[in-house]
């Protein structure tokens, strides 16, 4: 029987620039470019060199732990530039876009009848294996450990996320035939959970396990519903796909082409007409947003508020990112801010402060701290936000302090940095979480695999 | 230039320097800093921060503060004339009360401050931290917790120690054992007996005033602990003395009314339980201070209350035992007198010393209330135990909250037991 999930803590962040459903598509840019740091934990091994002529679904580069996961162009075109940081990092790989797509063909697939080996080795060979992640460790999978179940959340609560009911649709014949494919490369269940109240088109895929997610954020994050459906144990791996990167995965095994195009939600007060945008993987920002974007002091972030990456206008769309936020940076400062009555900001507290007035209205927060950073001094107030049964500042502190002991035996197994979010978001210390808790479990999988 | 672009460009001269920490409090004091959220974090972040947290804090302290000044005059005057008890509510709010107030009250919360803050600023500069705001609150705490004749210099030299070996040594707020303001008021008491007990510091100037007066510089708890001795009272005017007990004595001064509102001696600003309670409606409402502290704190001295009552009821103490006094005292009335409601509400409340997991916080407070009446009962010699109740447990708070975090450990391990059996 399916189990739906129901939660209670946690915290809607209403803000405003919702996306209008309404799609257009963007220009092709003349440049897109693959940021290998979008894959965490990876170390590149070029082949592509500058200069050299690539397909859509070539390969850039591959992993140097385990040289089957390609990384593949997103686009045909030519290899400009390979930009590289410190000790020569590769920071990311720039293609000059051909004016007509050339895609390499893989060759359309029965998903019905691959083998649970074939499902891989095409995965591999396409360039899809990164869309495949796992928790533990919150990383691209490690392909020699079976997972115990695979975990799809069709549902987004982050702040300002895309409508996946509104992207998805029409993409039914592609999700059935990716989890067609992925469902056996696990001997456990396909998780896929929805909108309580929903008609999407992920709800009626078949081989799947089907649950109806209620509640505030992060009830959509894949994160709480593993907590809550089939935690993960010591020694235990579940893997975790996006469907949108499930509608990729389809297209390849219907088609044969890798297309890693997406609907783009843009969103946040920043853009002057919110709405969606088609737009390929690694596009540059600037042509995504175009005629679209306030360039006056804009943070402009790919993915959401909560735990996307900042970029320049002059950069480009995260990997695996569905969403473009921008809002107004907030480098200033405010007469007696810390003491006097606040109406424009959300806070968990009563503390002079009055969202818990106007739950429904929808605010215009900028990225000022309001506060400095301290130690930790508050206690309860990220028990709050926090569906998960562990104990967050309590892990917090042993992820500081780097006692794997105490890391293990307190969750750290289960959670990665987007679960601790909104305890970032209301924490009076103002202390990095997300940071905190990507640098332990980066730690404990050095030390403990 | 306005004042904002001023103090933006002396802090980027400052930046770097020893003074930074110094000019960047009083910076932040005037103005939210325009720091914006970094890379690998949250885009954006909640309204509240340390600074707001500590002033709802003090918000919630001030009624106690007001009172507090105004009582400090009104023992006074009704240690010198006990006739003005007959009718408190005309005799209290008068500006003659609230005068000593200010001459006496005034000063301790300014050298609690002065003094306290300037420790805090020499270890930011030291250490180049930034200055916290832990002993916003302490400062507050420490004038409403101390006899009102305490002198200012004894005042002093407990809060650099308070502030030193209670907090700074520890790495400041945020890394400190025991609440400071306890470990203050704990100095002054270890430190300096005479003046932090008896029946003569609890009213201004009682040490000089005569015999038949002074008396009613006595705590309640002082009176109900001596309940049963015999107490001549020195008759005014010339007339007959009038031999009574404590206990009695304690009855005809004050009702109940009193005792709940605050119209006895005692520390500045721990006597009225009402107060104490709008600040605690206060911290709750807010969600600043912790409800399950609070309430569990009054619950476990109740209970402890109970059973002395109990203990009475069944004979087992009798009226000759020194400690008939306070076990014979009602249950609720354990609440409202001395500093059971004060510390439960402002002192356990500190999330830094006291327990940090939800179910430890229930232990955590119920543990303060239980400790302190006991403390209170059997201590001979001061009939006072919230401050030391709440020391201990701050000690052993983390003990708590180990076994309670325990427990989510052993469930986490239980679910790998059962998938491999």
């Amino acid at each position: 029987m399916s189990k739906d999930i129901r939660i209670k803590k946690g915290l809607d962040i209403k803000l405003v620039g919702v996306a209008e459903k309404k799609t257009t598509n963007s220009s092709q840019s003349s440049v897109y470019a693959v940021k290998p740091e979008d894959f965490h934990g990876i170390t590149p091994k070029l082949v592509a060199k500058e200069g050299a002529e690539v397909k859509a679904g070539d390969t850039l580069f591959y992993s140097k732990s385990d040289e089957r996961i390609l990384f593949p162009s997103p686009v045909s075109g030519k290899v400009t530039e390979v930009i590289r940081g410190a000790r020569r990092k590769v920071l990311a790989v720039k293609i000059a876009a051909d004016a007509t797509q050339v895609y390499k063909d893989f060759g359309a697939k029965d998903a019905d009848a691959m083998s649970a080996e074939e499902v891989k080795n095409h995965l591999f060979a396409s360039g899809c294996w990164p869309f495949v992640k796992q928790r533990p460790y919150d990383v691209v999978a490690n392909p020699n450990q079976a997972p115990k179940a695979i975990f799809i959340s069709a549902y987004a609560s982050a702040p300002l996320a895309a409508d996946l009911e509104y992207t998805l649709a029409g993409k039914e014949a592609e999700l059935q035939a990716a989890i067609t494919a992925v469902s056996k490369l696990t001997e456990g269940l396909v998780h896929v959970s929805v909108g309580a109240n929903t008609t999407s088109p992920s709800a009626n895929l078949k081989g799947i396990e089907l649950h109806k997610v209620s509640g505030p954020h992060p009830s959509g994050n894949v994160g709480t519903q593993i907590a809550k459906l089939d935690p993960i144990n010591k020694g235990e791996v579940v893997w975790v796909i996006t469907p949108q990167d499930l509608v990729v995965i389809g297209e390849l095994l219907l088609t044969g082409k890798l297309n890693v195009s997406r609907t783009i939600a843009l969103t946040g007060s920043q853009f002057s007409k919110p709405a969606y945008v088609t737009a390929i993987s690694g596009a540059a920002i600037a042509d995504v947003t175009a005629n679209n974007l306030s360039d006056n002091n804009t943070r402009i972030i790919s993915g959401n508020v909560l735990s996307g990456k900042e970029v320049k206008a002059d950069e480009f769309l995260g990997y695996y990112d569905n969403q473009i936020t921008a809002i107004p940076e907030g480098d200033d400062y405010e007469f007696f801010g810390w003491n006097k009555p606040i109406f424009n900001k959300i806070s968990t507290s009563r503390a002079l402060t009055f969202s818990w007035l106007t739950p429904k209205k929808k605010y215009d927060l900028n990225t000022n701290t309001n506060g400095e950073h301290r130690a930790f001094v508050v206690t309860g107030s990220y028990e709050e936000v926090f569906p998960l049964d562990i104990y967050p500042m309590q892990l917090l502190k042993a992820f500081m302090y780097k006692d794997l002991d105490e890391m293990e035996a307190l969750g750290g197994y289960e959670v990665a940095p987007e679960d601790f979010a909104l305890t970032e978001f209301v924490c009076v210390s103002k202390q990095p979480h997300q940071k905190i808790i990507r640098e332990g479990l980066d730690l404990m999988r050095e030390e403990l695999g | 230039m306005s004042l904002k672009q001023n103090l933006h460009n002396l802090k980027e001269k400052y930046k770097g320097t020893k003074m930074a920490p110094a000019f960047n409090a009083i910076h932040t004091f005037l103005y939210l800093p325009n720091e914006v959220t970094h890379a690998g974090g949250t885009h954006i972040k909640a309204a509240d921060d340390l600074k707001r947290t500590m002033n709802i804090v003090i918000m919630a302290l001030i009624p106690c503060l007001l009172f507090g000044m105004f009582n400090a005059g009104y023992q006074h005057y009704a240690a010198i004339d006990n006739s003005l008890r007959a009718d408190v509510l005309a005799n209290f709010f008068t500006f003659d009360n609230l005068w000593i107030g200010i001459v006496k009250v005034l000063p301790l919360v300014i050298v609690s401050y002065g003094v306290g803050l300037l420790v805090e600023f020499i270890f930011a500069v030291i250490k180049g931290h930034e200055v916290e705001e832990g002993y916003l609150v302490t400062g507050m705490l420490v004038p409403l917790i101390v006899p009102v004749d305490t002198p200012l210099w004894m005042l002093s030299v407990a809060v650099v120690f308070g502030v030193v070996i209670g907090k700074e040594v520890f790495g400041g707020t945020g890394m400190n054992i025991l609440n400071p303001a306890l470990t203050i008021r704990a100095f002054l008491f270890f430190a300096y007996p005479t003046w932090m007990s008896g029946d003569k510091v609890w009213v201004y100037d009682a040490v000089n005033m005569n015999e038949a007066d002074a008396i009613s510089g006595e705590t309640m708890l002082g009176y109900y602990a001596k309940s049963g001795q015999e107490l001549t009272v020195k008759g005014a005017n010339g007339a007959a003395d009038i031999v009574t007990t404590y206990g009695d004595r304690a009855n005809e001064l004050y009702s109940t009314f009193d005792k709940f509102m605050g119209f006895i001696p005692g520390s500045v600003g721990e006597t009225s339980t009402f107060l104490i309670l709008i600040g605690a409606a206060i911290l709750i409402f807010t969600k600043i201070g912790s409800w399950r502290i609070i309430l569990s704190a009054f619950l476990g001295a109740a209970v402890m209350g109970l059973i002395f009552n109990q203990v009475v009821a069944a004979d087992i103490i009798t009226e000759s035992s020194k400690f008939y006094g306070l076990m014979n005292t009602v249950w609720w009335e354990h609440l409202t007198i001395g500093g059971l409601a004060f510390g439960a509400v402002f002192m356990a409340t500190d999330p830094v010393t006291g327990s940090q997991t939800n179910k430890g916080k229930w232990i955590y407070g119920f543990l303060i209330g239980f400790i302190s009446i006991m403390i209170r009962v059997f201590n001979p010699a001061y009939p006072e135990g919230v401050f030391l109740a709440i020391l201990l447990m701050n000690v052993f708070a983390p003990t708590i909250d180990h076994y309670v975090v325990q427990g989510n450990v052993k469930k986490r391990l239980n679910r790998t037991k059962v998938k491999t059996a």
